[in-house]
């Protein structure tokens, strides 16, 4: 009887072990992004002591005061275009491939056509072009239409980026949700066009919106097409704007350090409230797709 | 009449659709390729605006294949990919089975977990270049202040260390995106087969060896598939870690394309080494595609 009790005592005692080692493991696995974070905070002299200091003795905003302007001490990087840029070119083309990534999406789900299999491979196959390769012709087609350092240049480009894996998911997603509930509304009397934002659309919701998340974060973060194609404060993106902080031979430590925060913040905030969405969508995107 | 135009309007309906994922795609990835082949196959440079009509076969193609500088070069990108791909993909695995046993705060840990997913790859380039600095560089002080160096180590300067730190932020970064795939297909495994072999005195290792890790494998392929889609990203960490140097010494493919189309303006074949690049890259994603359709294959046969 003893040993029974014993022994589901040491059942539990392992199982918090191993809960609390997995915590502090993912902490450690966090801690280069943590302290890039923390050390935003801390004062330019702090980060460049020597001997280190460890244990942050003060902490301050004067960093983000600093890129922003608002301090006295200032340096002169339009952060706040570079947000606006990002904001307006991520979420653009984010909303436009998912409306592209819906269409085809529901078409390789609901309908048989000739040359769907190769089709749907080739969407793939054109997202494996690199990002720098691609950029040079961009590039050079580009400056002829007049489309360099424009907004929209970069929207169109990142649409054509994330099309392939919005499709992808949420084909996979349509695939989920049976063919007789749509039917069987299009029998009550709804056309084809009803049934799908009645019945189809609010089922899909949650993977439409991880497949989001992922054109989004794309965008939000691409480095090397934005680095081409743009060249001043009307369309430049955060990810560039990052550069501004390098001169030939020094850094600017903790300027970086802050405006990496800001560009974290959007990606961590939007992640978080779909993450439950998140994990459901791969399972059912991707496998079974 | 009327009867032929529906079943005429069914089989346009997917093509209607489809129309604006199509034109996208030829217009922003198709005709840059084909306007890249065409490039590739002059001496065109940016400063110079007529050479893109000169037709010079595949001269530019031929010199790149006989430098043997290339063919490091090539060699070194396969190693890398080689390397981190498998890195994470056991890495991963590890985090996926160890977070899918924990019962008590498994959604904060799912979240934990995700925070490297959220760094832009050149947001990493700079962060493990902080972390790696010799002066300030948390790593080196950490090591000084143990004891274990009396110097700083030049983690980025030092030909080996630095491809070694390159490819530490790559697995940094990505090893996240495999621990989610898995353990997404360690939700979605059934646990009926599992029960099954444990009544029949499986270990622990047979049922992972012999149920687990079949069951994973089509998620792993999926992770490899999309991961060797953008594994160019680390032409960002590299740009801003090391540039391709010392000496040259952790230049990779996209690197080399940056350096000779941008810097040295010489578009044609600096357009002839992207489409070896970009062949590349097709190649190891149709092989983690067709992996994938084998694995599902296995995975229906056996079930």
């Amino acid at each position: 009887m003893t040993e029974v009790v014993e022994s589901a005592a040491s059942k539990r005692l392992k199982r918090v072990a191993l809960t609390m080692l997995t915590f502090l493991l993912m902490i450690l696995m966090c801690l280069p992004g943590l302290w890039v974070v923390l050390s935003a905070f801390r004062p330019n002299r702090e980060i460049l002591a020597k001997p280190p200091i460890w244990v942050p003795e003060t902490l301050t905003l004067d960093n983000f005061g600093k890129i922003f302007g608002w301090g006295t001490e200032q340096v002169a990087i339009p952060v706040g275009s570079y947000f606006a840029n990002s904001l307006i070119i991520a979420l653009t083309s984010t909303v436009i491939a998912l409306l592209i990534g819906m269409a085809g999406g529901y078409a390789f789900a609901r309908y048989r056509f000739r040359g769907k299999g190769s089709l749907f491979l080739g969407f793939m196959l054109f997202r494996a072009v690199p990002g720098i390769a691609l950029s040079l012709p961009v590039f050079m087609i580009w400056s002829r239409l007049g489309l360099i350092d424009t907004k929209a240049g970069l929207i169109i480009v990142y649409v054509s980026l994330n099309v392939p894996f919005t499709l992808w998911l949420i084909d996979g997603f349509f695939r989920q949700i049976p063919l007789s509930l749509s039917e069987a509304a299009q029998v009550d009397g709804c056309t084809r066009w009803q049934a799908f934002w009645k019945i189809e659309f609010p089922l899909a919701r949650s993977g439409i919106a991880a497949a989001g998340v992922f054109a989004f974060l794309t965008s939000w973060n691409e480095f090397a097409l934005a680095s081409q194609l743009t060249r001043s404060t009307d369309s430049k993106t955060l990810p560039v704007g990052l550069l501004d902080f390098t001169a030939q031979f020094t850094i600017d430590w903790a300027g970086m350090c802050a405006m990496a925060v800001i560009i974290i913040i959007p990606a961590l905030v939007l992640t978080f409230i779909v993450q439950k969405h998140l994990i459901a969508g791969l399972t059912f995107g991707g496998v079974k797709g | 009449m009327i009867r032929a135009l529906r079943t005429r309007r069914v089989e346009t309906a997917p093509f209607l659709l489809l129309t604006p994922a199509l034109i996208t795609m030829l217009f922003v990835v198709a005709v840059p390729l084909v306007f890249s082949l065409w490039a590739s196959l002059t001496p065109y440079q940016l400063t110079k605006p007529a050479t893109l009509w000169r037709f010079i076969g595949l001269e530019n193609y031929r010199r790149a294949l006989s430098d043997s500088a290339f063919w490091i070069v090539f060699g070194r990108t396969i190693l890398f990919l080689t390397i981190a791909l498998n890195v994470e993909l056991l890495l991963g695995l590890g985090i996926a089975l160890l977070i899918n046993r924990i019962t008590w705060g498994q959604r904060t840990l799912r979240t934990i977990m995700m925070f490297p997913m959220m760094f832009s790859p050149i947001l990493v380039g700079f962060q493990f270049k902080f972390l790696f600095n010799d002066n300030i560089g948390i790593v080196n002080n950490a090591l000084q202040s143990l004891g274990l160096t009396d110097q700083a180590i030049p983690w980025l300067v030092d030909a080996r260390l630095a491809m070694f730190s390159i490819t530490l932020a790559e697995v940094w970064m990505s090893t996240s995106v495999f621990a989610i795939l898995l353990l997404a297909g360690l939700f979605a495994m059934p646990r009926d087969p599992v029960e099954a072999a444990k009544v029949d005195g499986c270990n622990a290792w047979q049922v992972f060896r012999h149920i687990t890790l079949p069951f994973l494998m089509p998620f792993a392929y999926i992770a490899m598939a999309i991961r060797s889609l953008d594994v160019a990203r680390a032409y960002d960490i590299v740009a801003v870690m090391t540039d391709g140097g010392p000496a040259g010494r952790t230049e990779l493919l996209w690197t080399v394309i940056a350096r000779v189309g941008y810097e040295n303006a010489k578009m044609g074949q600096a357009n002839a080494i992207a489409f070896i690049s970009t062949l590349l890259s097709i190649l190891f994603t149709w092989h983690f595609y067709r992996k994938l359709v084998a694995a599902r294959r296995y995975m229906g046969g056996a079930t």
